[in-house]
Parts: C-alpha cells; structure tokens; sequence
C-alpha cells in the first residue's frame, strides 16, 4: 500500500470522526481470537489434556468464526502475566487460563485490558471482564472414596495433593467422608507434591505412599505416572484424574473423575460472539456434565458398582450432597448439623480436614 | 519407615540427574558450556522409550536414548564448534528444540507400558546385610551410573587424554599452540555430554516413571546443571550432589507419608518442626546447600578450588 501524508491525515480524520460519533470502530476484522493458558504440556493426559481437548472441540464447532491460540507448560505466577499480555497483543479477545495459580495475574491483566475478556479456572477473583468457571470435582470425590473404602484391603487409602488449596481440600474430606462411611475402619495417608505437574515426583509419591501399606490411590496431580507406578506395584488401584486416562483399565485405574469443559467453552465463546458475555461465577458439577464418572471397571465387584453409580445418580438429580451433617472438624468441633449443608461460600474457602483425618494441612 | 529402604529408593531416584550431570561435567571441562541438557534428557526418554517399546528390550532402549542425546548434542555441536555460534544462546534453543521434537515424537506413545527393567542383584554383595539392599539390588543402570562416575575421576586425573581434555578447557589457545585438537575433542566431550543425558532421561521414561508423558523431566536437565557447579567441577562431589539432590526430594515425600515430623527432645519436651515448613525446608534445602558451598569454597583458602575452567563458554577460532 501506498502510504503517503494525505491517505494517513485521511484515515485519522475518520476515526476520530467516528469516535466522535460513537460508533463502533472495529477494532478487528475476521474471526475472533481466543487464547488458552496451560499450567501443563497439552499430552499430559490429564486436566490439561482435557482443557485442550475442549478448546478443538470448540473450534470445530465455530469453524471459521473463530480462532484458537494456547500456550502450554506456563509457569504459574509472575511469568503468566507475561504470556498472557503477549496472547492479547497478538490479537486474542478472550482468554481462558486453566489454572488456580494463575488467579493474581489474569486479575492484574484483566485490569489493564478492559476490551478483552477473561475466564479464569478454579480461582475466586472476579471483574467486570473476568469470569470464573470451575467444576465441583468434590462430588467425583465422593464415589471414588466410596469405591476406594470397598477395595482397600490394607485400610489405608492415599490422597496425592497438589498444592493446600481448597479445592484439594474438598477433595481429601470428600474421598474421605465416604470411604469412611462404608468402611469405618479406613486411614488416609495425604501427601503434598506441591506441583500440578511433575510425573517422577508425582511416581515417587506414589512409591512411597504403597511403601507404607496404601493400596488404593486417588490423586489431584495431572499426569498418569502414578497410574504407572500403581500397575508397577500390582494389586494398587487408582482413579483417573481429569482425563478418563483410559489406557490403565481395567487394572490399576478402576475408574475416573472426567472434567468436561467444552459445552462451557462453546457457550461463553458464543456469547462474546453475540456480545451478550457476562461476567459470573460458574461452578457446575455432576447435574451440569461438568463433572462425569469414568466407566467402573470389572475390578470392582457389581454391588460396590451400584452403590458407587446410585450415589452418582442421586448428585445428577441433586438429591444428594456430599458434604451433608452431622459432620465434625479435624479437632472435633461441630462443622455441619444433621442435615445442614455448607454455602458456595463455605466450600470455596475450606481449609481444615474432617474428623478422622490425621495430620495437618500446610498453611 | 525403613530407613534401608529408604536409601535404595535415594539411589534410583538420584540416577538420572547423577548421570546426565555427569555428561555436563565432561562438557564444561573441555571449556563448553552446554545448557541443552534439559533438551537432550527428554529427547533421549523419547528415543530410549520408543526403542525400548520396539525391540521390548529396555536395555536396548537406553542404547537407543543415548543416540538420540548424542544426535541431537551433534547438532549443539556443530553450531557452537564450527558456526561459532554463541554457547548459551544455543543451548537455550537447543532445549526448547528437544522439548519440541520429542512432544512430536511422542505423540503416538501416550499409555504405551514400558519394557520392564529388571533389578541386577549382584550375587554375594547382595546378601551383605544393610549394604546389600542399598547398594547391591538395583538395575544395571545405577550400577552403569556409579561405574562412569569412577570412570569419569580415572580419565580426567589420571590419563593423558584426559589432561589434553582439561588443558584445552582451560586454555584453549594455547593448547591449540601445542597441537592438539581443540574442536575434534570438544566434539567427543559434547557427544558424550549428549549421551549421557540421554541415559539419564530415558531412565525417568522407562524406570522411574515409567511410562512416557510429555514433559516427563520436568526440569531435572537444570538441576543436573546446577549440580555441575555444586560439584565445582569435580566427579566425586558430584555424586554427592546427585544424592543429595535427588535424594532431599524422595526424602520429603516419604516423611509425608508416613507423617514423620523432625524435631529434638530437649529436657523432656519435645519440639517438632511444623508441617509446612519442613515440607519448604526440605524442598528448598539443595539450593541452599549450593549457595553455602559456593560461599565456602569461594572465600580464602579454598579459593583456589572453585576453579571453573578457564575457556569455559568461549568460542574457539584457530586463527586467533
């Protein structure tokens, strides 16, 4: 193109006339940018894995409309921040980050950008321009500790956490309450891999948690080495983690906690399509398909099976919470009365174990 | 918790950062700095797994991971020797290029098991007890581990090439004035270098973890560069490093586990240190470790102990 003095005094006469006027100035032509941040490389067959999975799925179904940027493996904290500006300088218009960690930098970001929007996975920040999504994996919790207080010989079930947040404190107290509830007899070992993502550290956990006698294993980090640590060992079994992780059944995975995002991703970004995007607080578990249970495999005897399916059919219909009283804290003072259930509010800010778990959470 | 047990698992947990530092050592003491390592660990877990996956042989698989360490350490090479690129840029880019390569390599090996390893109990040694479980029961690769760091000591300090090797680190200029080959031997320490981390990914994808996920190493490639430092270029505290490195982690998941806190009775009561800071003590304890080495060996009389090579990271042109 020719540019020359009269064409640019030109051009910037127009937008400032239509600024003056109010009208809408485009900003962009074509289809519409839409960025993903992950906490994990896209084959860790686990949450990111399935993040990604949801992002193709959204693609597919808007085609041309719009397109799909993400960038994987992003450091949580400082350098996010960094990732995201350069998703919004180069053209995105809605970014998803899909991770917890992430929570301070899409906020500090969403405030230097008004015109673009933010949803933001598992955190609790809100903004006019930054909505958060996130899926009740506590009620996953509760079938796989019901499984889990069946299978165990040993009476001693591990729990390996990522980071002490509360959504990994729902799921501890979850798994816990109703393996307790079918085998009064049952322990928890916890540990803390203090990563989401790291599988040597996430086996050695693993490892250590079946030295001490654990031989059922239910973990919150996202790769499968635990699932291969666990069918290194024999007789330990364990629950995909985000992703079905399929590929470990029928033995040690006996079944899986499937986080579903993409009827999410589909309906917000067809909201910013329409320009009818708002932000909210969604938190959507088994009843919204959010949250589904992977297929129970022939490991588990048929009654345990139906046990673990009744109580998945009864969250659907919502007939049933997992965090329903009498329910005591760690040290003994009454949390839930018989019957009360706890707030979003309540849920969202767990930070002590129930009664019967031992140790402590970090601070 | 079996203290016995315990070490054992320390062993294996610290091979693979034992080893591809110990390629890295080689490197910088021929006066290059390559810090690809991450790169060339996860390239070799790739290569190795998928060989291992085709001949259902891991011992071929870890033939198969240090080719693959040592054809992408090539490529480093003949940048940073012949082009004269700049030493760190390139390893930078020759990590990021590794990471890349193998998620590509890798894709269709996602939920593939592993050929299993088998443990090599070395007959009579074996049966000592305590000794016996800790050193004597492991695969062959610890044993090959521990073998190259006594082979690694014998060749720097006691054999001729191996004094060529240091002198070129150290001046290569004037090494290059006595005759001997500054690039042809920097390229047989950079393809050892690649080797060796090659060995040392394969292990996390077919003995540690074992299976292969992208991004298996997650970050072990810059923590063997740290332990090169740690060591201050030397085979025999590296080993040190290795263990303490690898074995500080193991360490703390395993008192986790079984919910063990450190503490001290002093006149009756007793003082635990609490959960969380333990757990961060424990997790940052080798950095601090290497900081406080650092430190010690780098003021007054150890001075002279430090000693990074002299032509270490420097471009070599005979011409000069």
């Amino acid at each position: 193109m020719n540019l020359n003095r009269r064409t640019l005094l030109a051009s910037g006469a127009t937008a400032a006339t239509l600024a003056t006027l109010g009208l809408p100035v485009r900003a962009q032509e074509g289809p519409l940018k839409v960025g993903f941040i992950y906490v994990g490389p896209v084959g860790d067959g686990g949450w990111t894995f399935q993040h990604d999975q949801a992002r193709q799925e959204a693609q597919a179904q808007f085609g041309d409309a719009i397109e799909t940027i993400y960038q994987e493996s992003v450091p949580e904290g400082a350098d996010a921040e960094r990732a995201i500006t350069q998703m919004i300088l180069g053209g995105a218009k809605l970014i998803f980050t899909t991770s917890f960690g992430y929570m301070d930098a899409t906020v500090n970001v969403a405030a230097k950008f008004p015109d673009v929007k933010f949803e933001h996975a598992t955190g609790y920040k809100t903004a006019p321009n930054l909505a958060t999504y996130d899926a009740r994996f506590y009620e996953g919790r509760a079938v796989c500790g019901t499984i889990a207080g069946r299978m165990t010989k040993t009476n001693k079930i591990g729990y390996i956490g990522s980071y002490p947040i509360p959504e990994n404190i729902q799921g501890i107290n979850s798994a816990f309450i109703h393996a307790r509830k079918v085998n009064p007899d049952v322990e928890m070992v916890v540990i803390w891999a203090y990563t989401w993502f790291d599988p040597a550290k996430e086996a050695d956990a693993a490892k250590a948690m079946i030295e001490q006698g654990v031989d059922v294993i239910l973990q919150h980090t996202d790769s499968t080495a635990p699932q291969a640590a666990a069918q290194a060992a024999g007789n330990v079994y364990t629950f995909g983690q985000a992703s079905d992780m399929a590929a470990f059944k029928p033995t040690p995975r006996i079944s899986s906690i499937i986080d579903h995002w993409s009827p999410y991703y589909i309906q917000r970004i067809q909201a910013v399509l329409d320009g009818t995007w708002q932000s909210q607080s969604f938190w959507g578990g088994i009843k919204d398909g959010v949250v589904q249970i992977g297929e129970i495999t022939e490991a588990v005897p048929a009654e345990v099976k139906a046990e673990a399916e009744a109580l998945r059919d009864k969250m659907a219909a919502g007939e049933y919470h997992p965090f329903t009283g009498p329910l005591n804290k760690q040290d003994g003072s009454p949390w839930l009365a018989e019957g009360q259930t706890p707030t979003d509010e309540e849920l969202h800010g767990m930070n002590f174990y129930v009664e019967g778990l031992t140790g402590e959470i970090p601070s | 918790m079996d203290p016995i047990l315990l070490l054992a698992s320390l062993m294996v947990a610290s091979t693979p950062i034992l080893l591809a530092s110990l390629g890295e050592l080689v490197v910088e003491r021929s006066g290059v700095l390559n810090l690809g390592v991450e790169g060339m660990m996860i390239t070799g877990a790739i290569t190795g797994f998928a060989a291992g996956v085709a001949t259902n042989s891991a011992l071929l698989g870890f033939v198969g991971a240090a080719a693959g360490g040592a054809a992408l350490s090539l490529l480093f090479a003949v940048l940073v020797l012949w082009l004269r690129s700049n030493q760190v840029a390139t390893g930078l880019a020759l990590t990021l290029f590794g990471l890349g390569v193998a998620a590509l390599v890798g894709q269709s090996y996602n939920g593939i098991r592993a050929p299993a390893m088998p443990d090599f109990r070395i007959p009579l040694l074996a049966d000592i007890p305590v000794l016996g479980p800790i050193l004597f029961r492991h695969d062959l690769v610890v044993y090959l581990g521990l073998a190259l760091v006594a082979g690694v000591w014998w060749f720097l300090n006691r054999s001729r090439a191996g004094l060529t090797l240091r002198a070129v680190g150290e001046n290569h200029d004037a090494a290059h004035a006595l005759g001997y080959k500054v690039l042809r031997l920097r390229l047989l320490a950079i393809l050892f270098g690649g080797a060796c981390a090659g060995l040392g990914g394969a292990y996390l994808s077919l003995v540690r973890v074992p299976q292969w996920t992208e991004g298996v190493t997650a970050g072990a490639g810059w923590i063997a560069l740290a332990i090169v430092v740690f060591a201050s270029w030397r085979p025999l505290r590296l080993l040190l490093g290795a263990w303490l490195f690898g074995g500080i982690s193991y360490l703390q998941l395993n008192l986790q586990a079984a919910d063990v806190r450190l503490g001290f009775s002093l006149f009756g009561s007793r003082w635990e240190l609490p959960a969380d800071l333990q757990t961060l003590l424990f997790a940052s304890a080798p950095y601090l470790v290497t900081i406080l080495v650092l430190v010690l060996i780098s003021s007054g009389k150890g001075r002279a102990a430090l000693a990074a090579p002299g032509s270490l990271g420097q471009p070599f042109h005979a011409s000069r």
